[in-house]
């Protein structure tokens, strides 16, 4: 196994030991969650329904309460957790709130980038041409996951 | 990052109202539990799921980790229950943390 990009270190930190070419890559990645959560289509955006899921699958008018009542403040958690990476995107050394705002950035990508591929369990059964359109982007989505999981690993 | 304040619910409509539609089932069945309902997706880690119960509800990691098969093997396992307000607040938690949540009536 090759070694964790995520490793819990003294005094409740946890250093990151990412390349600069990867942290290029994740450099923009908090902006483009940002406008894809606010930007001008958000509201009609499919990709964003697994962001916001109904509470009440088979009652409307409970699911559009729900909607209301905590919409606000998942989309405030999710820009604060934005804010936090990229004041810390250059960092070696994360605490454990601001590594918890990474997982939050990195899953949140993973969620609306998953249901834009229409990603299923077992990545390796897809076959990607790199001609395909989509190959960035499932890169990109592997790669999150690798990070993820390095990320899981080292708080849990 | 999640806060830990429950999230504030309308209060229950109590005031007898002169009215045909039915009445709230809210003030009719006060005591009918909820239960909240995890669904298996194909994009959230086993391992993700698993960190996200052990956080949101304090289990240790065999019982998430039980909860976390149980959505990836049988499609859904039930996570918490409690009222409306307890559920709502729990369903609310793993939607923040990306989870496919939903809540119903448990019986």
């Amino acid at each position: 196994m090759p070694p964790a990009r995520v490793k819990r270190v003294r005094g409740g930190r946890f250093a990151l030991r990412i390349t600069g070419a990867e942290r290029d890559v994740l450099r923009s990645l908090p902006a483009q969650l940002r406008q894809v959560l606010t930007g001008r289509e958000a509201a009609a955006d499919p990709d964003l329904r697994r962001l916001f899921p109904p509470a009440y699958p088979d009652d409307p008018q409970k699911a559009a309460e729900y909607d209301g009542m905590v919409r606000d403040d998942l989309m405030a958690e999710r820009l604060a957790a934005i804010e936090v990476m990229e004041r810390t995107i250059d960092s070696d050394r994360l605490s454990e709130d601001e590594l918890l705002a990474w997982l939050s950035v990195i899953n949140n990508l993973r969620l609306v980038l998953g249901t834009r591929l229409d990603v299923q369990e077992d990545l390796s059964e897809l076959d990607v041409h790199p001609d395909d359109p989509r190959a960035e982007s499932l890169a990109l989505y592997a790669y999150l996951s690798i990070l993820e999981e390095d990320a899981v690993a080292a708080l849990s | 990052m999640p806060s830990t304040a429950p999230v504030e619910t309308a209060p229950v409509e109590t005031q007898p109202v002169e009215t045909d539609e039915p009445i709230d089932e809210r003030v009719v069945e006060p005591e009918v539990p909820w239960v909240v309902i995890v669904w298996n997706d194909p994009i959230n880690l086993m391992s993700y799921v698993v960190f996200v119960f052990q956080k949101l509800f304090g289990y240790s990691r065999d019982k998430a980790t039980k909860l976390m098969l149980d959505v990836h093997q049988k499609g859904k396992a039930a996570v918490s229950h409690g009222t409306r307000e307890k559920c709502e607040f729990d369903v609310s938690r793993l939607h923040a943390h990306g989870l496919w949540a939903t809540m119903q009536k448990d019986r």
